[in-house]
């Protein structure tokens, strides 16, 4: 147990994905403008990589190393993550309307999210025994929500400020980025 | 004729240069310039896939239906990055460990599949190729840029080179994830302040 908590902490802080490890950069960019959007994307990417971690071990394990296919990870993990994200979009569509109308807009982006596939392959290189690939992928996406709200609250308050012109926009917010990333590697040699 | 090809080729490398204009492929970006050797062979091998997932896409244009469209692109582009893969492991492996993860993640290079379906589906073989060209050694270009301020200022080395000699203390700070936000932030900074007089 105490393990898996030692884990979890260490996917979500000490190598965060999105400020350790650089991935999911695009929707960091691109959904923190505003709280909601953020808050939107980290619920959809939470739900997606725990549901594509489990299934992409599942794939690897079973069928990919079974018959000697491992060359073709690449290919078949972006298949098995675009078509979950298309039966999870149908899914909720029928059932769970009021989620699909929270998460609607954010799921189709998931599929070209490197955060999802990077986790993916990270869970196989590091030879994970399942119920790890299940607390790593989770405790990576909890990493992604928080970093990503964080940013979207410090971004609300940047657009009230002064920004001399050549910074502006995509300029502060990497800037930003750079300092949020910095508190985070104060997290570095906890784990 | 000749003179638009030039265009779409010369576009890349400026008026369209990412990931500083088009704001796409953060995630190499950051990820790989910590030195220039990293940060140019990411580019080329990415250009590689451009190149090659730009010419089968175009000329494949008219057979592939417009609502699986991204379904094909990818499996395209996928395709391509596995013979990267196969031709870095065989080839150049000390750069193939040093890349890690991030070259099965050119599939999910958002530049890649941003050409295919703006340029790649709507034009001819030519200006496609010419295009993605372009694109790619635009992006080879900044990584090697962000990269050799990285490696200068972070380790005072340039490709493995001394620059300020022993005197030197490097801002290791500049080689870890900090440095790469702040790094590119700063280069787009310069490149607004260049771009717009």
């Amino acid at each position: 147990m105490g393990d898996y908590i030692v884990l979890a902490v260490s996917c979500i802080l000490v190598n965060n994905i999105l400020l350790a490890q650089y991935l999911g950069q695009c929707p960091f960019m691109g959904t923190s403008k505003k709280m909601e959007t953020a808050v939107g994307m980290g619920m959809a990417v939470i739900f997606v990589l725990v549901m594509a971690g489990m299934i992409t071990w599942v794939t690897n394990n079973f069928i990919l190393v079974n018959f000697g296919l491992e060359y073709l990870r690449t290919i078949a993990f972006i298949l098995v993550i675009a078509s979950l994200v298309q039966f999870v979009e149908m899914f909720l569509k029928k059932s769970i309307p009021a989620l699909y109308a929270g998460l609607g807009i954010f799921l189709p982006l998931i599929t070209t999210n490197c955060a999802v596939m990077g986790v993916c392959l990270i869970n196989i290189n590091e030879e994970y025994t399942f119920i790890q690939a299940l607390v790593a992928s989770f405790a990576y996406a909890v990493g992604f929500a928080l970093a990503l709200i964080l940013f979207a609250g410090v971004r609300e308050r940047i657009l009230l400020a002064r920004v001399p012109k050549p910074l502006q926009d995509t300029s502060i917010a990497l800037v930003t980025a750079g300092v949020l990333s910095l508190t985070f590697f104060a997290f570095k040699g906890m784990v | 004729m000749a003179k638009s090809i030039v265009q779409e080729f010369t576009k890349g490398l400026w008026s369209e240069i990412p990931p500083f204009r088009l704001v796409l492929g953060l995630c190499p970006t950051l990820a790989v310039t910590k030195s220039v050797e990293n940060g140019i062979g990411m580019g080329l091998a990415t250009t590689f896939v451009l190149v090659c997932s730009n010419i089968l896409v175009s000329s494949l244009r008219k057979v592939i239906p417009s609502k699986v469209r991204i379904a094909c692109f990818i499996v395209v582009i996928a395709t391509f990055v596995t013979v990267v893969e196969l031709l870095m492991q065989a080839f150049t492996y000390p750069l193939f460990l040093k890349l890690g993860i991030f070259i099965p993640l050119i599939v999910v290079n958002c530049i890649v599949l941003g050409r295919s379906e703006a340029f790649a589906s709507k034009n001819p073989v030519v200006p496609s190729t010419a295009d993605g060209l372009g694109i790619g050694l635009g992006f080879t270009l900044s990584l090697g840029a962000l990269g050799a301020v990285r490696e200068i200022l972070g380790n005072g080395t340039v490709l493995g080179m001394d620059v300020f000699g022993p005197s030197f203390e490097p801002f290791t700070f500049m080689v870890e994830a900090p440095g790469a936000f702040i790094g590119l932030g700063l280069m787009l900074c310069v490149m607004n302040l260049v771009g717009s007089k």
